[in-house]
């Protein structure tokens, strides 16, 4: 299937504003799995026919990685650089499949002079299914294990707990929850930049200890809604000889599956 | 009439409360060796998160049998203290249970004070097999060296024995005790004193009477070297806690100013520094403890030591150095010492050649941090660790560029291709047609 994904100089070309901007975010541009979570994303956006856009090659790193480095710089200058062009557009509201990019923008750009409106993909995807614009009714899922990651930039950084959970139900699952789940859930291990560094010396990775907190509800799928927590636990299923049974998958891949698209 | 009782009591009690007001006072000065913070906003907010979690003790709950118990003893303690006036009353006044003359009521107050008395007690013995026979793990990590558990029992011992004299006090008491109206649990304890000759009696509970106003005003004046701060501190500290979305790091208003210069067209590059503005000398990031804001160094005298902040960490679970706890004791161990040689030194502080970075916390505990939040989520008195780690890795990267090496190359893809890893940021939406 044909992907359209219009930009925002095509958008100003033809003189029009979309309804939304969708930031596609680093990890979602460039890694391979993430690549996978970004079309999934635009396919729903694509089957409720939605009027966004992308940034493209105007698009660049929201700097949380940097500022959690301690490169507060950095940060200032890519946010200085991210909102010259945002509001250039006159960008009011903004998507993202990255809780760390969501975070970000929703929560350090503002006093930089960055105030949009700012949804997680599963949060704007659960909009469009109670608006009606997105239809959910192959329930191919149901029946199987299903349970629920939470980024730790979601859930605790931002109180969304729901959204995801909301969204998995619509695909008729019973998410079997981890013991430590929601505001107890544990860091898959790549925040705070750890993503790009090898870990400090221990006696585990963090991503193992994760996954083996998933494994423990015996699970046909574990999802997730972050391109980092995706590869951390693809990670740590892979240690654990454990990819043959359980997948690793996005709201958004689950959503676009279940939907054969 | 003999006064030297209330002589005695009244200079105790002088003595007492002087040498704790001092305290209060080292302790308000260490405090505001931070920096400057802006906490004016949200008041309302603020106040009911006060009222939640310091009054409320909402989050203790949220681990429901230290919780419930911890619950009872912070009950105990507060309705107990009522008890504790009437005791200075008499101390200074020579009356005996000056209350009393309200009649009934008098019985059920005294009542209730005994069952609380011995529901404390009963919490307090649990409290101290949790940490010395159960040895949950939180009490026991690397950073629970021998004086944080020894200062977690004697907690524990002062609320056994001040529990026990209160309740002594009221068996051995025998106008009371005839009165048979509020000695709910006392009246089964006065039989272990019966067939005493009325005068060791009267002097035993004349001792226990003194001991237990001694006790409580040394424990006052224990309170400041000691975890147990939080009694008092908790309140502040929740109300002057962060009430943004736990996500959200401050953005460094002097860096600000600097990416606004530099990104401004306009400015001159070569312009010679406003003499006013003059501020060549700030320093990003936090190196010592008078570089953390005082709601930092507030939260440090805060911290109960408790450990749930270390027990949820994903670092310390498997285990690396950093322990969120660790970060808060160090701390405010550094900033007493900074205080003591402010003492020492006439009210100047002179360097000693120590800092906070490097001799109490080291990078490698630093930079093992997740930025996950789940120390901020567990603290009961609304502590954020991670704070103090941001800031602290925001000086070794702006102030001594001692980012790993792989952070190091992160960050210069970010500033060469806009993306964390060397990708051509051209390419940026070839995605859409692979
Ligand atoms: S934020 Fe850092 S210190 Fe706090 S629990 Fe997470 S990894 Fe540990
Ligand atoms: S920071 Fe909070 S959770 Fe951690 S030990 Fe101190 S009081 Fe307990």
């Amino acid at each position: 299937m044909k992907l359209t994904v219009p930009t925002m100089a095509q958008y100003m070309a033809e003189g029009k504003q979309p309804e939304i901007l969708f930031w596609v975010g680093s990890a979602g541009s460039y890694d391979d799995r993430a690549k996978k979570i970004t079309k999934a994303f635009v396919k729903l956006l694509n089957a409720a026919n939605i009027d966004f856009a992308v940034l493209g090659t105007e698009e660049s790193c929201t700097g949380d990685a940097a500022k959690r480095a301690g490169n507060e710089f950095l940060f200032q200058m890519q946010a200085v650089t991210n909102i010259e062009i945002l509001n250039a557009y006159e960008i009011k509201k903004i998507v993202t499949a990255c809780p760390h990019s969501f975070n970000t923008l929703k929560n350090e750009y503002p006093s930089l002079g960055g105030n949009y409106q700012v949804f997680h993909h599963t949060q704007y995807l659960q909009q469009l299914i109670k608006e009606g614009r997105l239809k959910i009714t192959n329930k191919s899922f149901k029946g199987k294990r299903i349970t629920f990651h939470d980024p730790c930039y979601l859930g605790r950084a931002n109180d969304v707990y729901e959204a995801p959970r909301e969204l998995l139900k619509e695909l008729g699952i019973d998410v079997v929850e981890m013991k430590r789940h929601k505001r107890t859930a544990l860091c898959c291990g790549a925040g705070g930049a750890q993503m790009f560094k090898e870990p400090e010396k221990g006696d585990k990775d963090v991503n193992v200890l994760r996954t083996e907190d998933a494994l423990q509800t015996n699970p046909d799928i574990i999802a997730t809604g972050c391109p980092y927590c995706n590869t951390m636990m693809t990670d740590g299923v892979k240690f654990k000889e454990k990819e043959a049974e359980i997948e690793v998958l996005d709201i958004a891949e689950l959503l676009a599956q279940s939907s054969n698209l | 009439m003999n006064y030297l009782p209330n002589i005695l009591f009244a200079i105790a009690l002088v003595f007492g409360i002087g040498y704790f007001v001092r305290n209060v006072r080292k302790l308000i000065r260490n405090i505001k060796l931070g920096q400057d913070v802006d906490v004016s906003d949200n008041k309302s907010q603020r106040f009911k998160n006060m009222v939640n979690i310091a009054l409320g003790q909402s989050k203790m709950v949220r681990r429901p049998i230290a919780g419930f118990l911890h619950v009872i003893v912070y009950v105990g303690f507060i309705i107990i203290n009522i008890e504790v006036l009437e005791i200075i009353i008499d101390g200074l006044f020579n009356t005996h249970r000056f209350f009393s003359g309200i009649g009934d009521l008098y019985g059920v107050l005294i009542g209730s004070f005994e069952i609380l008395a011995i529901l404390v007690l009963v919490a307090v013995i649990v409290f101290w097999a949790r940490r010395n026979v159960i040895k949950i793990k939180r009490f026991w990590n690397s950073e629970m060296t021998s004086w944080p558990k020894n200062d977690a029992n004697y907690i524990l011992y002062f609320e056994m024995v001040l529990m026990s004299l209160f309740l002594i006090m009221n068996a051995t008491d025998a106008s009371f005790q005839a009165m048979d109206s509020g000695n709910l649990i006392s009246q089964y304890i006065a039989p272990w004193f019966s067939g005493m000759a009325e005068s060791t009696l009267h002097l035993i509970e004349r001792t226990a009477w003194w001991v237990h106003i001694l006790g409580i005003l040394v424990f006052l004046n224990y309170l400041y070297f000691s975890k147990h701060l939080h009694i008092l501190l908790a309140f502040p500290n929740t109300y002057y806690a962060s009430t943004k979305p736990k996500g959200q790091l401050d953005n460094l208003a002097s860096v600000t100013k600097e990416v606004m210069l530099m990104m401004d067209p306009n400015a001159d590059p070569f312009a010679v520094p406003d003499e006013d503005n003059d501020e060549t000398l700030e320093k990003f990031g936090v190196s010592d403890v008078t570089d953390l804001n005082w709601t930092q160094l507030l939260s440090a005298y805060t911290c109960t030591e408790c450990g749930r902040c270390t027990s949820s960490c994903p670092a310390n679970l498997t285990g690396k150095k950093l322990s969120p706890r660790k970060i808060m004791m160090d701390t405010r161990d550094r900033l007493e010492e900074v205080g003591k040689n402010i003492d020492a030194n006439k009210g100047e502080f002179k360097n000693d050649g120590k800092q906070l970075l490097g001799d109490y916390i080291t990078k490698e505990e630093l930079w093992a941090c997740t930025t996950c939040n789940a120390c901020v989520e567990e603290c009961p008195v609304s502590i954020s660790p991670l704070s103090i780690i941001m800031d602290m890795r925001r000086y070794l990267v702006m102030e001594e560029s001692a980012a790993p090496v792989e952070l190091n190359n992160m960050m210069t893809n970010i500033e060469n291709n806009g993306a964390p890893w060397p990708y051509n940021q051209m390419d940026r939406l070839n995605w859409k047609d692979e």
